[in-house]
């Protein structure tokens, strides 16, 4: 009764904390409630009858809280250190590990209560511990292949074999058969065995197949597919062990991913399933008019000069600015120009970066006061009214080849309008076609100007001109 | 529990899920996915409840139940973390105003 009335509790800790990160003020507060809404939870657990029962094991190498202190503390030591060490740019690389732990830490627990009742349980347990460990297996291995994507251990690009949609679902086919065979009454235990162990491992494959062919600057959509996965992994480990707390955490963590996909392909003007199973950014395409005239270069004296009479200055940050660690020199540069009598403003794209809202964390680093953050559809109205637009590491998002060009794969999707603002600087490593390998047309419009270099090094010597001064 | 029940909590708070999260500006993305992430974690309680269930019968259970509860932690104590030093980088900047 007690342990029921601690996870309403939990239950309401968690609702609350996602109320409260719905606003800058009172994230915290949010982030809090819902740690402490798990604090309650785990303790409470420790008296459920299960675990108390445990207490009784015959010698103490069997006594469950041995083992499970033991294993909080290295779990709590090893998430410590690394969220301690992780630089603002690993963000999205180490969400992606976190979320693949949750989910492969929910196939776990499916795979142990299987262990536990060989004989069987009811349909609707055994159906909760096939789809658990179908979810949470695709959830691991995916976020593994994400995390080397994003850490740049394997190349970030989609990469697309023949045949890949429909072993897809051949293996969805197989995926659905062996959950089947495990939750039919009457099965032979080899059989039912089988079946789990095919099931794990197609899951685990499957996990690799169905990110392998998603481009690096599709990842924010992968991510936040891969936290509702885990989510609604935790889900059905809940409906396995009958624990109310797991089925709503699972099902919140599971919405939240959801909704947050549906956003990222919104603002793509792409559909889940054309992202999952059209293989974007494999394909050399949007080449159809050939390369147009030469991007025309400018020396970082010579963009001084520029920014120097600018009135409104825009920057468009993309994944670039969080290679280069760009974002403070960016606020460096930032300040110099309103002392210069500049208005400056960030325009961010709802899908720039590795994971959603990626550089409002970057910017929110380097200080930068929260009123300058302007989403797409605040800044495109005014972007003709821009003397300067200074792109930072940023490309598809500004590709006018979204709004012109159909047989580009990303057309339709919404972008920032740069090409209207009166200059455009595009700061760019080198010359060649960034992470999507897509063709970006505003290179080489009349008024964009190419900065090629470091970002980090390009802003500091703009920066450093106005000091010359 | 009844089963009908459970799947009666489920689709609640699926709309209930819904609800808050539509309301969740695009600036706090990132960390709103990073603290759901880490409320994933939570699955450490079904964990508990398998090793402590194995803990007089199958040393297999046992194990990959220990694993289970070491991986969730570290989702839960490193997602958190990770999401209030985020958060901290957004409350500096109010507090200078």
């Amino acid at each position: 009764m007690i342990i029921n009335l601690a996870y309403i509790i939990a239950c309401v800790l968690f609702i609350l904390g996602i109320k409260n990160l719905n606003k800058p003020s009172t994230a915290r507060k949010g982030n809090m409630l819902a740690a402490l809404g798990v604090l309650i939870a785990v303790v409470a657990v420790f008296f459920e009858n299960d675990v108390v029962q445990s207490w009784n094991a015959d010698n103490f190498m069997q006594n469950g809280y041995v083992w499970i202190i033991i294993a909080l503390v290295i779990g709590s030591i090893i998430g410590l250190i690394w969220s301690k060490k992780v630089k603002m740019t690993g963000m999205p690389e180490l969400v992606a590990l976190y979320n693949g732990f949750g989910g492969l830490a929910s196939a776990l627990v499916a795979f142990v209560q299987f262990l536990q009742a060989p004989e069987g349980n009811d349909a609707i347990a055994s159906v909760a511990i096939g789809i658990a460990i179908f979810i949470g297996a695709l959830a691991f291995s995916g976020s593994m292949l994400a995390w080397g994507k994003l850490s740049e251990k394997i190349t970030g690009r989609a990469i697309v074999f023949k045949g890949q949609n429909a072993l897809n679902l051949l293996l969805l086919l197989v995926v659905i058969a062996t959950i089947v065979i495990y939750a039919l009454p009457g099965i032979d235990s080899s059989i039912r065995f089988t079946a789990i162990i095919v099931l794990s491992a197609v899951s685990l494959v499957f996990g690799i197949t169905f990110v392998l062919p998603i481009g690096g600057g599709d990842m924010p959509v992968v991510i936040s597919l891969i936290n509702s996965f885990t989510g609604l992994a935790v889900a059905a480990a809940g409906f396995i062990i009958s624990n109310t707390v797991l089925i709503v955490a699972g099902c919140l963590v599971g919405a939240s991913g959801t909704i947050l996909t549906l956003i990222m392909c919104k603002a793509m003007n792409r559909s889940v399933g054309n992202l999952l199973f059209s293989g974007f950014g494999a394909v050399d395409s949007g080449s159809g008019k050939g390369p147009g005239a030469e991007p025309k270069s400018i020396s970082a004296e010579d963009a001084y000069l520029i920014l120097e009479a600018a009135q409104s200055v825009v920057f468009i940050p993309g994944y670039g600015m969080a290679v280069a660690q760009a974002q403070h020199v960016v606020k460096e540069l930032a300040e110099k120009l309103e002392a210069n009598g500049a208005e400056v403003n960030y325009a961010v794209h709802p899908v720039a970066g590795r994971m959603p809202g990626h550089m409002n964390v970057l910017l929110a680093e380097a200080d930068i006061p929260y009123e300058q953050l302007k989403t797409m559809d605040d800044m495109n109205p005014v972007m003709p009214t821009q003397d300067v637009a200074i792109v930072i590491g940023a490309n598809d998002v500004v590709n006018p080849a979204a709004e012109t060009d159909p047989s580009s794969p990303i057309y339709g999707m919404p972008i920032i309008k740069a090409y209207q603002a009166r200059t455009v600087f595009v700061l760019k490593r080198g010359k060649g076609r960034g992470f999507s390998g897509i063709e970006n047309e505003l290179f080489s419009m009349p008024n964009t100007l190419m900065i090629y270099g470091d970002a980090k090094g390009t802003i500091s010597s703009l920066s450093g001109e106005f000091n010359a001064e | 529990m009844d089963t009908i029940l459970l799947i009666f909590i489920f689709v609640i708070a699926a709309f209930l899920g819904k609800e808050l999260i539509s309301k969740v500006p695009s600036q706090l993305h990132t960390p709103l996915m990073s603290a759901t992430n880490a409320i994933s974690g939570i699955t450490v309680v079904g964990a508990f409840v398998a090793l402590a269930a194995s803990a007089g019968g199958g040393t297999l259970g046992m194990v990959l139940a220990f694993i289970a509860i070491v991986l969730a932690t570290i989702n839960l104590v490193g997602g958190f973390m990770v999401t209030e030093r985020m958060l901290e980088m957004f409350r500096k900047k109010e507090d200078k105003k």
